[in-house]
């Protein structure tokens, strides 16, 4: 290089680059501004005004850790944090085995109807989770056909609790596990079986190894499920506290809003913790499946695969059995002293003055938070993955899309009430309308959808807006013509989820609706509170039956969607 | 002084008096602390085909991406037909590019895919579907105009993807490793095609390629890259004859190679085991340089031709069948040497592993390099 031995002031300096974003290239990064206010707006702001809350007196002024002494310091709020943490704990020892069980049916045997074994899984998914609280009841109850099953013990407690949560949490970890089992390298039971190793070894060195981070991420949903689930410890807890009942307690019984948002951070942490260790579980899982790998299709055998079945048919039975009682219990004209069948518990005008109109307000905001939220999601999913990189904005809003899911949806709903009820605010005009409700049961169901979208982004080429770029196609063009049309199904399947979790929800909304916009599963709660148990069932059935619904409208949509934009799938 | 530089490189046996098509002036990127290229600089005639060739991780696609405009250098300057892209977004660029992965669209069929970037005033359905058609025939697939990509075989996609990124008829086009994912039968075909059609329209082309067989069969000059720098710029034979640094040599074609020391008389060099081997044009380089010589398999004499020339006895210790060539490897001393022979000669060359040989090493054939300059 002649340039090496000159001096320095001969070499010509450099022109440093700054490299012209184009048109497109700058409305995106636009649009990820916006996002990031939007998210801003509804996650960030209402959560840094709870944790201000936390820290300060009734009257508004700093106290430091004030509230937290008198937290630690408050015997029946200890006991609660103690209770969360060992039901949470007890549930999840319960419900991993027999997901597990499950999954690897599913997964690693030649069992029949192993369709309807995976759709008899989500049935809890589509029905709220107090619909399992009132079928023990119905079952177990004071009035309970088999209440003396339980030894003496009473359900209202401990017992009902933990039972309803296994059902309830049952398919969330299954989903996880049969994920975690069904990507195995065959290769590895070739290699395993040409080594002659002996089938208990093979599965506890290749099967469980392989599982493992699927185990780890399954064993942590559970956990914050329960920890976090208001309904279940609401409708069949009794006086057993737990911290879900004790910052809505605290709220709406005590009007205290700053002890509530204690007891909401308190909440806060183990899910917070819970979300951090799934990431890491989740990065270590990818890292495990190469690309190179060969799928494992299991042999025939014949032992193996009757146990398996064996083990669907109880739990597929227990989980079917448990909606059919809830189902049962709501067409029963007067537990348990006549069994005659009426639809009479159907009549909602006559046990609640929302009625019906509960039901219809559901049907809205699910419908809304599905039209407005699967679109959004996706779209911002998509501007975080395929837009400018560089700068401070990505990170952050990939951090704002991901918080949502460490955040219970009580603690989001305290927030929400705490920013939007604030008489300083300019968006107050939102609080107990729809509007909000809207707002948050998107931002509460946030992150799913926004890593359904964004593994659906990254299995497309990185290099399509490159291509369209030197094409001189616009990004949008590319967008609207590539990216939406291959990605259909998992924005469809984003929209199911919304819809199905904005018509279950209870804890994100109890604090937020309005008379005029009072939900289904609220309504539950409280028809269940005035001791209207068959109507409570009854509605939860009502909720289920339109959420299947739909997901059945998914499944025969699917086909035709498919039909319609899949067709280059087909070899 | 950016023209000087540029001016030195440009001048090429092959580069015609018109003026560069493509500058490349010190460009320089870096990720971060680590810089991918260490201020690059090249001129690129009109017309011309020129290949990147070098091992992964040596700067060649940051530099062909930094050409499209998809990740734009940090430092120096691009012009392309006298205009200064730089800094600009591809979108505002001449080119077409072709990925290694194709990046077709997957859900669009191959006349879609190929009329993608065919739009705007003046382009109406028929005026498309007749160059499609012209594309499709250049490419030699068609009536494949109605199948979706996943229904054709590797190379099929290939030529789409050769035939979307033609189909603006850009000034330009860029090639990210287009063979490597091919069949190598597939892969010797295609790149003939890709020639014969780029001679055709007469479009500037650059290739990346990790290849150097692809580099040398295709192009009118390669760019031998390295660490983030340009090794070399010559044509195919001058990069495989004349080696401008060890590098080079070694990674183009096969070579032994040893070290040595300069010794007298002139053109003499002496192995560390006192071997005595003559070369030539080392005139320059002072008694007791150290050097790093290389010499090609093609090269090496073995058998009577080595006996009339100054030879070392040599012993055979393995030989590879090659089909119409075969590889003799030897000792001779301590150097290791393979020798490219004939492969019905074997016999009468009396090569078998074990047996001595003379062998010679040609003074023109030594390619010497100093070590310590």
């Amino acid at each position: 290089m002649p340039s090496a031995s000159l001096p320095a002031s001969l070499i010509p300096a450099q022109r440093i680059v700054r490299p012209r974003l184009s048109r497109a290239a700058w409305i995106m990064r636009a649009g990820q501004w916006l996002a990031l206010i939007a998210l801003a707006l509804t996650l960030l702001l209402p959560m840094a005004v709870l944790l201000s809350r936390a820290f300060s007196n009734q009257a508004g002024d700093f106290v430091w850790l004030v509230n937290f002494a008198t937290y630690v310091t408050t015997p029946a709020l200890f006991t609660a944090a103690w209770n969360s943490v060992w039901t949470a704990a007890l549930t999840t020892l319960l419900v991993i085995p027999l997901a597990f069980g499950y999954a690897y049916a599913l997964t690693r045997s030649r069992m029949p109807a192993k369709g309807l074994f995976r759709a008899a899984m989500l049935i809890p998914v589509l029905a709220p989770s107090l619909l399992p609280a009132l079928a023990l009841i119905t079952l177990f109850g004071n009035q309970g056909l088999l209440r003396g099953a339980l030894f003496g013990y009473p359900l209202y407690g401990p017992v009902g609790v933990i039972m309803a949560q296994v059902f309830a949490c049952f398919p969330h970890a299954a989903l996880i596990l049969t994920v975690a089992l069904g990507t195995a390298d065959g290769r590895l039971y070739e290699a395993a079986s040409s080594l002659k190793a002996h089938p208990l070894r093979v599965f506890l060195t290749v099967t469980l190894p392989q599982a493992r981070y699927g185990l780890v991420s399954a064993a942590i949903v559970v956990l914050t499920l329960v920890m976090t689930d208001f309904g279940i410890p609401k409708v069949i807890g009794g006086q057993f506290p737990v911290l879900a009942t004790d910052v809505y307690k605290q709220v709406v019984g005590a009007l205290d809003f700053n002890m509530g948002a204690v007891v909401g951070i308190v909440l806060l942490l183990p899910a917070i913790a819970a979300f951090l260790i799934d990431r890491w579980a989740q990065r270590q899982r990818e890292a495990t499946m190469s690309g190179r790998a060969v799928a494992y299709t299991p042999k025939r055998h014949r032992m193996r695969d009757g146990l398996c079945l064996l083990h669907c048919l109880v739990v597929a039975g227990v989980l079917l059995g448990l909606t059919g009682v809830a189902i049962w219990g709501s067409l029963v004209t007067f537990w348990p002293y006549n069994l005659t069948l009426t639809a009479a518990n159907y009549a909602f005008d006559s046990f609640d003055p929302a009625g019906w109109g509960a039901v219809w307000n559901s049907v809205k905001l699910a419908t809304l938070v599905a039209i407005i939220g699967a679109p959004l999601v996706f779209t911002m999913a998509w501007l975080l993955e395929r837009g400018p990189q560089g700068g401070p904005i990505p990170p952050l809003l990939r951090l704002a899309a991901t918080l949502p899911l460490a955040i219970p949806g009580l603690v989001l709903g305290l927030a929400y009430i705490l920013f939007f009820n604030h008489p300083a605010n300019p968006l107050e005009y939102f609080y107990g309308g729809l509007a909000i409700l809207v707002a948050n049961s998107l931002v509460h169901f946030y992150t799913v959808g926004h890593l359904t979208a964004v593994t659906a982004i990254r299995q497309l080429d990185p290099e399509f807006e490159a291509v369209g770029a030197s094409l001189r196609v616009p990004v949008f063009v590319t967008f609207g013509r590539v990216t939406v049309p291959i990605c259909l199904p998992a924005i469809l399947d984003i929209a199911v989820y919304l819809f199905v979790n904005a018509m279950t929800t209870v804890s994100a909304v109890i604090f937020l609706y309005g008379p005029d916009t009072k939900l289904a599963a609220i309504a539950v709660v409280h028809m269940d509170e005035g001791g209207q148990g068959s109507a409570a069932a009854a509605m939860a059935c009502t909720i289920l039956a339109i959420t299947s619904a739909v997901k059945l409208v998914h499944v025969a949509m699917g086909g035709v969607v498919n039909r319609a934009t899949q067709a280059w799938r087909k070899r | 002084m950016d023209s000087g530089v540029v001016g030195a490189e440009a001048v090429a046996p092959t580069a015609l008096a018109a003026p560069p098509y493509l500058v490349i002036a010190q460009v320089a990127k870096s990720f971060g602390t680590f810089a991918a290229l260490h201020r690059v600089s090249l001129s690129i005639t009109q017309g011309e085909f020129v290949v990147f060739l070098g091992p992964s991780g040596c700067g060649k696609t940051t530099l062909l991406r930094a050409i499209a405009g998809l990740d734009p250098p940090t430092t120096g300057s691009i012009t392309q037909g006298g205009r200064d892209i730089t800094g600009l977004p591809p979108e505002q660029r001449d080119f077409g590019i072709v990925f290694q992965s194709y990046a077709l669209f997957p859900n669009l069929s191959v006349a879609d895919n190929i009329g993608y970037g065919l739009r705007g005033p003046g382009w109406n359905r028929a005026r498309i579907a007749a160059r499609v058609a012209e594309l499709l025939t250049t490419v030699g697939l068609p009536e494949q105009a109605a199948k979706y990509p996943a229904q054709l075989s590797g190379g099929q996609q290939q030529r789409v993807a050769l035939a979307r990124a033609l189909a603006n008829e850009p000034g330009l086009l860029l090639l990210d490793e287009p063979l490597s994912a091919l069949d190598a039968i597939v892969r010797i075909n295609l790149r003939q095609e890709l020639r014969s059609v780029q001679r055709r329209l007469g479009v500037t082309t650059i290739m990346v390629t990790h290849d150097q067989e692809e580099a040398m069969s295709v192009s009118d000059r390669i760019v031998v890259m390295s660490q983030g720098r340009i090794e070399q710029v010559g044509t195919p034979e001058e990069i495989y004859r004349r080696p401008a640094s060890p590098f080079v040599a070694g990674f183009v074609g096969r070579s032994a190679h040893f070290a040595a020391r300069v010794d007298t008389p002139a053109n003499t060099l002496v192995t560390p085991d006192g071997l005595r081997l003559e070369a030539r044009g080392l005139a320059h380089l002072l008694y007791g340089t150290g050097v790093e010589v290389f010499i090609r398999p093609e090269d090496v004499r073995i058998g009577p031709e080595a006996a009339a020339m100054r030879h070392q006895p040599g012993v055979v210790t393995h030989i590879e069948f090659m089909g119409a060539l075969s590889r003799v490897s030897l000792e001779v001393g301590r150097l290791r040497l393979d020798a490219d022979v004939p492969a019905g000669m074997v016999a009468s060359l009396g090569a078998a592993v074990g047996a001595t040989l003379p062998a010679a090493l040609p003074p023109e054939a030594l390619m010497v390099f100093p070590t310590d300059a």
